[in-house]
């Protein structure tokens, strides 16, 4: 009969998979999780009720759960939360639906946690979840709106209907026909000033957000580090 | 049960008390305890302001002029016409605002889809955005809802994280800025609820015979839920008065669903690299619902990422043969129409997918003399007669 894990809850060893990293690799990377000072305020334990299951719309399509997540934690189950950080942690949509838990618990705050670290540590999951993301990447740590007219291309956006064609074709004269003068760009949402540029540059570099970048794309982080380089030379602000 | 039975519970939810251990605290205690050992700047609403009801009885302060308009990445990019009929709505209503440039964008979208951020960057991108507004005089107005619960989420973690605010206060002192918090962290949503009455008095196209459905958004209610309007006269105080509170002021016919609480489907990094869960769950879980049990004209919202996410999947759903092909908008933009603005120059529906002309037709709008003027409008453009549209070209 084959030996059950010394785990309380009887789980056995193969249950968790990716028998291949190391637990100390595995423990490792939890403990960050569990460091986080959010983490406290976004896990109480867990009655194991499944009410966020039934607010979360990705466990609806996907093979997900909440109260997995939740449930991992809680038991500070090391393997199951690794398993969870290759596996589930991208399914999430970071809706927060699972906030009426009984329990006052964040099962989608722990996911955000659980991500940056993935991030953090260039886990597979998190390149394989980020793979063509990239674009998104570069406009909002380079230009200081997240996403921007000219991104609505019928060939990126074909199931959205013949009208993104309308718009990508009229794109310059739409935009100048919208009365706010601040949106009559066509790279950004809106007009930012240069100096607000600098100054979330200053941000990303002094936070470290831009060193996270460098885990998950090695390109977009050259190109951005040489920007901000760049720009804050030209404005005398040494890092 | 007995009909006195059922007036019992009823009664009961008009009043919508809770229990002292379930309500949560006032963030304001320790806000202004903060200010006062000199940790941060409050800034204080002014000038003539609303008092709201939120979930758990806590009075929210609403600032009615003097604005400073945090604007959404996704609505100035994508949705246009939901910026523009909020500024018309207030220009309208004679309230003054700023629409700066030195303003950036939450940076929440990319946080809760790639996680390519932490912490301390998320609060120092929040907190440099306020003292921008600060450094105005005038008060924030966030746009974007993802932008607003991310933003109490933040301000949450700065009230009780030491470590965190001594962080932030470096940083933003390289950028010479002090840490400043709003007193209130205020939806433009919320504002429309505040002064819905004036609304409804300017309002010159009939909408009572126009069946809405309205779509909750989850960062608006669900993320620092105490902070969200709730209106014992809305739904008795059991769900968020936010955009259903306008609607029933407006005299629209608001009709009831029962995928309510559910998400749109948005999912962040769905919307953008996987589109089919986006797609699946908005059309199956809200678009069908509501036309299967309400049959609404249109659906309002006032979240950036819901316009998109149930405006935008219908077009493949109906494909498919599904029971979906229903206008999408922000009640702003529903409110300014109401008010009489141009579908085209103001609403801006033309960069919307589903089908709004039918709506227009039950307002009494005539949507093809609007959209004649605005070609009219767009030569001039062309021709280099005019570079911009211009607010006085809007109320021309
Ligand atoms: S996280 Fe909360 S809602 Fe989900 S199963 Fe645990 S106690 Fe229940
Ligand atoms: S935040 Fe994630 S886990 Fe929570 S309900 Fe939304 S999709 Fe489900």
């Amino acid at each position: 009969m084959p030996a059950a894990t010394k785990d309380p809850y009887l789980k056995r060893d193969h249950v968790a998979g990716h028998s291949d990293v190391d637990r100390a690799t595995k423990e490792r990377l939890i403990s960050q999780v569990m460091a986080d000072s959010r983490f406290g305020d976004y896990l109480y334990g867990c009655y194991e009720c499944g009410i966020c299951v039934a607010a979360c719309p990705s466990a609806r399509f996907y093979d997900f759960s909440p109260r997995r997540i939740a449930q991992a934690a809680a038991r500070r189950d090391v393997d199951l939360m690794f398993q969870q950080m290759q596996e589930d942690i991208w399914e999430c949509s970071q809706c927060f639906s699972c906030l009426r838990c009984p329990r006052g618990n964040n099962p989608g705050g722990v996911i955000t946690i659980m991500r940056e670290v993935a991030v953090k540590e260039g886990l597979h999951s998190a390149k394989d979840a980020l793979a063509g993301y990239s674009r998104i990447i570069y406009k909002i740590m380079s230009t200081g709106t997240q996403v921007s007219p000219d991104m609505l291309q019928p060939d990126a956006f074909p199931d959205w209907g013949p009208e993104v064609k309308d718009v990508s074709e009229n794109l310059d004269l739409w935009r100048r026909m919208l009365p706010p003068e601040t949106m009559h760009t066509t790279t950004t949402g809106w007009q930012v000033a240069d100096r607000t540029l600098v100054e979330l540059y200053v941000i990303w570099l002094e936070t470290g957000a831009l060193d996270m970048i460098a885990q998950v794309d090695q390109g977009i982080h050259m190109i951005l580090e040489e920007i901000m380089e760049e720009k804050l030379e030209e404005e005398g602000i040494e890092i | 049960m007995t009909d006195s039975a059922v007036a019992v519970i009823l009664g009961k939810k008009e009043k919508f008390e809770r229990t002292p251990d379930r309500r949560q605290e006032d963030f304001h205690d320790r806000l202004f305890e903060l200010e006062a050992d000199g940790e941060l700047v409050v800034q204080r609403v002014t000038g003539d302001f609303v008092e709201v009801p939120t979930k758990y009885g806590i009075i929210k302060k609403i600032q009615k002029s003097n604005l400073w308009h945090h604007k959404s990445c996704g609505q100035c990019g994508h949705i246009p016409g939901y910026s523009t009929s909020i500024f018309w709505i207030m220009r309208k209503l004679g309230y003054e605002y700023v629409d700066p440039e030195d303003q950036t964008s939450c940076t929440a979208w990319n946080y809760y889809a790639s996680a390519t951020s932490n912490q301390a960057a998320q609060a120092a991108v929040a907190v440099r955005n306020f003292a921008a507004a600060f450094e105005t005089g005038n008060f924030p107005l966030i746009h974007c809802g993802t932008s607003y619960g991310h933003y109490k989420e933040v301000r949450a973690e700065l009230l009780h994280d030491a470590a965190l605010r001594q962080q932030v206060t470096k940083v933003l002192g390289r950028l010479g800025k002090r840490l400043v918090l709003p007193e209130e962290i205020v939806h433009y949503s919320e504002w429309l609820y505040a002064v819905r009455d004036e609304i409804r008095a300017r309002a010159v196209r009939d909408v009572s015979g126009i069946a809405v459905t309205v779509h909750p958004a989850c960062h608006y209610y669900k993320l620092v839920e105490g902070d969200a309007i709730f209106d014992p006269d809305v739904y008795h105080g059991q769900r968020t008065a936010a955009v259903s509170g306008l609607v029933m002021a407006l005299g629209a016919d608001l009709r009831n669903y029962s995928t309510f609480f559910d998400c749109c489907g948005f999912g962040f990094r769905h919307i953008l690299v996987q589109r089919d869960f986006t797609r699946s769950f908005s059309t199956l879980r809200k678009i069908e619902v509501m036309k299967e049990e309400a049959d609404p004209d249109v659906v309002l919202t006032h979240d950036t990422g819901c316009v998109t996410a149930l405006d935008k999947s219908q077009f493949a759903a109906q494909a498919h043969e599904r029971n979906v092909g229903v206008p999408v908008m922000s009640e702003a933009q529903f409110a300014a129409l109401a008010m009489g603005a141009h579908p085209f120059k103001v609403a801006q529906l033309h960069w919307h997918s589903t089908n709004y002309r039918p709506l227009l037709e039950k307002m009494g709008i005539d949507w093809r003399a609007a959209w004649a003027e605005f070609q009219e409008e767009a030569g001039r453009l062309k021709s280099g007669e005019q570079e911009f549209l211009t607010w006085a070209d809007v109320d021309a």
